[in-house]
Parts: C-alpha cells; structure tokens; sequence
C-alpha cells in the first residue's frame, strides 16, 4: 500500500543537539495522524521539516512518492502540503474573508500583470475568488466574524482563520501546528469537530502537532510518540495509551495528562 | 479590481484640471514662473517617491532610491550625448536599466529584513555615486553636461511631442511633461495596489512567513516589487537630468534618499497617495522657513519629528478620520 506522506529516517541536529533522530512513520490517505510528546520531544522541529521550513540534517520527507523535504516552503505549498501556525501568525490587518482570498493563490489562473491590465481571465479568478471565500467561510461557520479585521479577533477565532487560510490553499495534506494549545475543553472540542469535518467533508488528510492528550486521543486515528527527539511509539489511541514507553515517558505528571 | 465611486472620479477630476489648468494660470497671472520649476521637480521627486512606498508595502525600508535616480539619470544622459538618442526612448530605457541593476542587487540584498535592509540601502547611493566618480563612461566628477533639451516626436508629421529646444517656454513644458508621469505612475500605483500583486504584497508586509506557506514565492514578489521601484526612481532621475541639462555624481546623494523616504512616511505608508501629499509638503515646508535663517534646519526637523508623533500614519490619516486606511 502506498502511503500519501513518508517520513523516512529524519534525524535534525543544531550544532551538537539532536533535535529528531531517525525518525520513521507515513501518513495514510485520509487520516488523522497525531504527534505528540512531551515539551522538547521535538515536535516542532519535525513539524517545520515536513512543510520545509527547516532542512533536514539527513533523512527526506515524500508526499506521493516525490521528496517534498529540503525545499522552498511555497513549493511545498504548491504540491499540496500546507501548514498553519499558531494563532499570533495571521494577516493582522487584513479581514478574514480578504485573508481567504489572498492565501487562494495557488487556485490563480491569471499572471500578476493579467490581473494589473484586468483581463478576462483575472476577473474570472476574481469572482471565483470572492466565490470560493464565501463557501470556505459558510463551511467553517464564520459567517458573522467575515468582514472582521483579523487583529480583532478572539484567540479561538484566530485558529479557525488560520486552519481556513490553510484550506484556501485546497491542501491535500493540512499540517496543523497546536491546534488546541491554551484551549478550555468547550472550544476544544469545537476544534476536534472542525478538524473532523475539515478531513471529512473536504477530503484533506491531517497531520497535527499536540499535546493536549485528551483531545488527541479523541481525534486521531494514529499517534506517534516522540520522546528526547526520538520515537518510541506508533499506533491508534488505544495502543498507545496502553504502550508501556509512552506511560514511562509521561511518569509522573503524566497520567492525568494522557487521559487515562 | 475596484470600481471607482462617483466621488473619486470627480476628484480626480478636479485634481487633473488642478495640475494641467488651474497652476499655469495663476503662475500664468502672478507672474511667479520660479514656480514650474518647484512644482516639477515636486512632481518628479514623487514620483521616485512612488516607488519607495512601493518597498515600504512589502515591509522593506528603503534609503536607497538615490542611487537608483542617479542611474537613471547618467543613462539617460549617456544615450542622449553620446548615443544621439531622443531623450523620449532614453526615458524608458533609463528605467529599466536602473530596474535591472535592482535586480541584481536585489536578489541577495531583499533577504534582510527591517533595519539590516535599510542600512544596505543607505550604502547604495554611496556606491553609485563613486562608481560614477570612477567610471570614463560618466566622466568623473565633471560628469556630464549641456544635455540638449528633449527633441520632439512626431507620428505621420503629427507632432505628438514639440521640440522643447525650440519652445518659447520650455520650463511650462517640462512641468507638463512632468506632471503626465506623475500621474500615469500614480495611477499605475493605484491599479497594482488593487489588484493581485498589491494584494500579495501587504500578505507579505503583514507575515512573510505565513505569506510563504500559502504558496506565495515571496522573493521572487520582492525582486519583482523592487524592481518596480527602481524603474521609477530611474524615470523621476533621468527626466531631472534632462531639467538641469547636466548630471554630477553629486545630483543624488544620500540626503535625497532619506528624503525619498520620508516623502513616503511624511503622506501616509498606508495611501497610494501618500508619497504625492509628503514629496509636496516636505518640498514646500523647507521652503517657507527659508525666512527662519540659520533656524531653518531647526524648525524643520522638529517640525517632522512632531508629525511624525501625532501622526503615525502620515498626513492622510488626517483626511479620513475614524475611516480605515489600507493599512494600520
């Protein structure tokens, strides 16, 4: 069986820390896939090499058999692999729907001068732009806030803007930075539901960065486990909260942590 | 793309019969013809004014803009003495030479960010100033002089352009000819500025890196946008040369590159405008405290620096109060 995403043997080293080392694991069509671990795993780090914004030291990243890692992040993007931040990254002065329909992009048929001289089909684009937004923005539920100047919003509206400019991509893989972190349970749970819906309804596989245990064993289909840069576990939620290394890292703090 | 509303239209209405009727004839009627020759150079300083804001949309602080106006200015100049070329065909070319010199410079200068950009750029005018005291080409610190006037033009003897040589005022004619880039760049702003790449641009203003992960190439944006600019500055320089006949390597120094700058900050970051509003203000405000003697520095700096505290967002933050700007 072909995998959408491999990681193959990723190691990082900054000067004489390895950050990951050898890491292993793919990401099937249609999943969600967590990376948890406890703060200093290296989850970040593995995180901005699958979307090139870190090389790697040795190792590669594949989405669809074709090296994605050790590349310009926009190219990266242009294959169909999309991160978001994490919520102070956004377009501050622009609204949400003017944020939707700059990060459609990648969906522009007309060159940059096509749309200075306004051909016919840079005002194609541009309807189909404003269109396109409108859908993006009725589909996430953010109808009421669409017109508002992303620097006005609330925290947990913020992360939906940052998952909807990720999906104005039309991502095959969204990469999804903390999507929880500093959440209260309520809108956790909100953002499980979005997250499912997004990978439902849209088709797009998900790979997230988290650490807030309960919800992620609520979400993903696969977890991998990350400790001191390496991994030490790989498997569904019920394995691994049954995975003896994963208990023996989190020791401590750790079993109210995971959930169990 | 925006249409424009009913009130811009007849502002820009009033704006054009303004420039091209309305000054000649009051310069016309109070005799003050010294005035053609303020009014145009404030014309063509906003213009290279134009194309630092330009840099300033993409996040880059540009204390460079000399440099590019002198290279525009000694090409201009090169091709009409010692090439005979019409004044009118060596405009465009000055600018694209000064754009590709920008692009050269520009792919490995346009990495840094904030102020290690602009401190590469305040060199810039430093090193095409030597350069010219250096080169035979541009004939060292005599540099290059009696440039004859523009030439006409003329299609199928229709004269679309009159010699300026043979004019009674030629001084009135610059100021036209001034005025008409002035507006084409400006209106040219304008459309950029609303359509995709001005888009693109305040994306990458306000965060490269998110810009970068929705699939925007963004150094090629900024070479492009650079570039850009420097065919302005080169266009604003080149037709300056012409004015005074004559291009020194001191025509541009680094002075007139932070004023380049400040022009921008002075009319608003966040207005197409802004640039055309500074270059006019700053150009005149030096101006009218002439009469403060050796205060005259003084009362000038502190004067911007007062501006610059009440009104971040420059002059035209004024114009629309409580109305959002295209930025801030």
């Amino acid at each position: 069986m072909s995998h959408l995403l491999e990681v193959r043997h990723v190691t990082k080293k900054f000067g004489g820390l390895t950050a990951n080392s050898d890491i292993s694991f793919n990401v099937n069509e249609n999943e969600i896939l967590s990376v948890i671990g406890p703060n200093g795993a290296g989850k970040s780090t593995l995180f901005k090499m699958i979307s090139s914004f870190l090389p790697t030291t040795t190792g590669e990243v594949l989405f669809r058999g074709e090296r994605i890692s050790n590349l310009k992040p926009h190219v990266v993007a242009r294959k169909g692999v999309v991160r978001t931040f994490q919520e102070t990254t956004i377009f501050k002065s622009m609204t949400v729907r003017e944020s939707i329909i700059v990060a459609q992009h990648l969906r522009a048929r007309a060159s940059l001068a096509g749309y200075f001289w306004g051909t016919k089909t840079a005002h194609e684009d541009v309807d189909s732009f404003g269109q396109y937004a409108d859908d993006l923005i009725e589909f996430l539920g953010m109808a009421e806030i669409a017109n508002e100047q992303a620097s006005n919003l609330p925290q947990g509206n913020l992360r939906a803007l940052g998952i909807a400019i990720g999906l104005a991509t039309d991502p095959k893989v969204l990469l999804l930075d903390e999507p929880f972190a500093g959440m209260n349970h309520d809108e956790t749970m909100k953002m499980v539901n979005l997250v499912r819906k997004v990978r439902d309804d849209r088709g797009v596989t998900v790979l997230l960065v988290e650490h807030d245990m309960p919800a992620v064993m609520n979400i993903s289909d696969r977890i991998v486990v990350l400790n001191f840069g390496e991994m030490i576990a790989e498997g569904t939620p019920t394995e691994i909260q049954n995975n003896e290394k994963v208990i023996e890292a989190y020791l401590g703090s750790a079993d109210d942590e995971i959930g169990i | 793309m925006p249409k424009l509303s009913i009130i811009q239209w007849a502002s820009l209405a009033v704006f054009l019969l303004a420039i091209f009727i309305a000054v000649p004839g009051f310069i016309a009627a109070s005799g003050r013809s010294d005035l053609y020759y303020t009014l145009t150079s404030v014309a063509l300083l906003s213009i290279a004014s134009a194309g630092v804001w330009l840099t300033f949309y993409i996040g880059r602080i540009n204390i460079g803009q000399g440099a590019f106006a002198l290279i525009g200015a000694y090409v201009s100049a090169i091709l009409v003495t010692k090439a005979g070329m019409s004044f009118w065909l060596s405009l465009p070319l000055a600018g694209l030479f000064a754009a590709g010199v920008a692009i050269v410079i520009g792919v490995p200068i346009l990495r840094l960010r904030g102020v290690y950009f602009a401190m590469i750029s305040l060199v810039l005018t430093q090193v095409v100033t030597l350069t010219a005291l250096a080169l035979p080409i541009t004939n060292g610190a005599k540099g290059i002089t009696s440039i004859p006037l523009p030439g006409g033009v003329s299609i199928l003897g229709l004269t679309l352009i009159p010699d300026f040589a043979t004019l009674e005022n030629p001084r009135l004619a610059f100021y036209y000819a001034a005025c008409v880039l002035m507006v084409l760049t400006f209106a040219a702003m304008y459309r950029l500025v609303n359509s995709r790449l001005g888009h693109l641009c305040r994306s990458m203003q306000q965060n490269e890196e998110l810009a970068s992960s929705i699939g925007v190439n963004i150094s090629h944006i900024r070479v492009i946008v650079f570039s850009i600019s420097s065919f302005l500055g080169g266009i604003g320089g080149a037709v300056f040369g012409s004015i005074a006949q004559s291009v020194y390597p001191s025509s541009f120094q680094v002075a007139d590159s932070v004023n380049f700058m400040l022009n921008c900050f002075l009319g608003g970051l966040g207005y197409v405008f802004g640039p055309m509003l500074g270059t006019l203000v700053l150009y005149f405000g030096w101006d009218l405290l002439f009469e403060l003697g050796r205060f005259q520095l003084l009362a000038y700096s502190s004067l911007l620096i007062i501006l610059m505290l009440f009104l971040p967002n420059g002059l035209l933050s004024l114009r629309l109060p409580g109305k959002k700007g295209a930025d801030k």
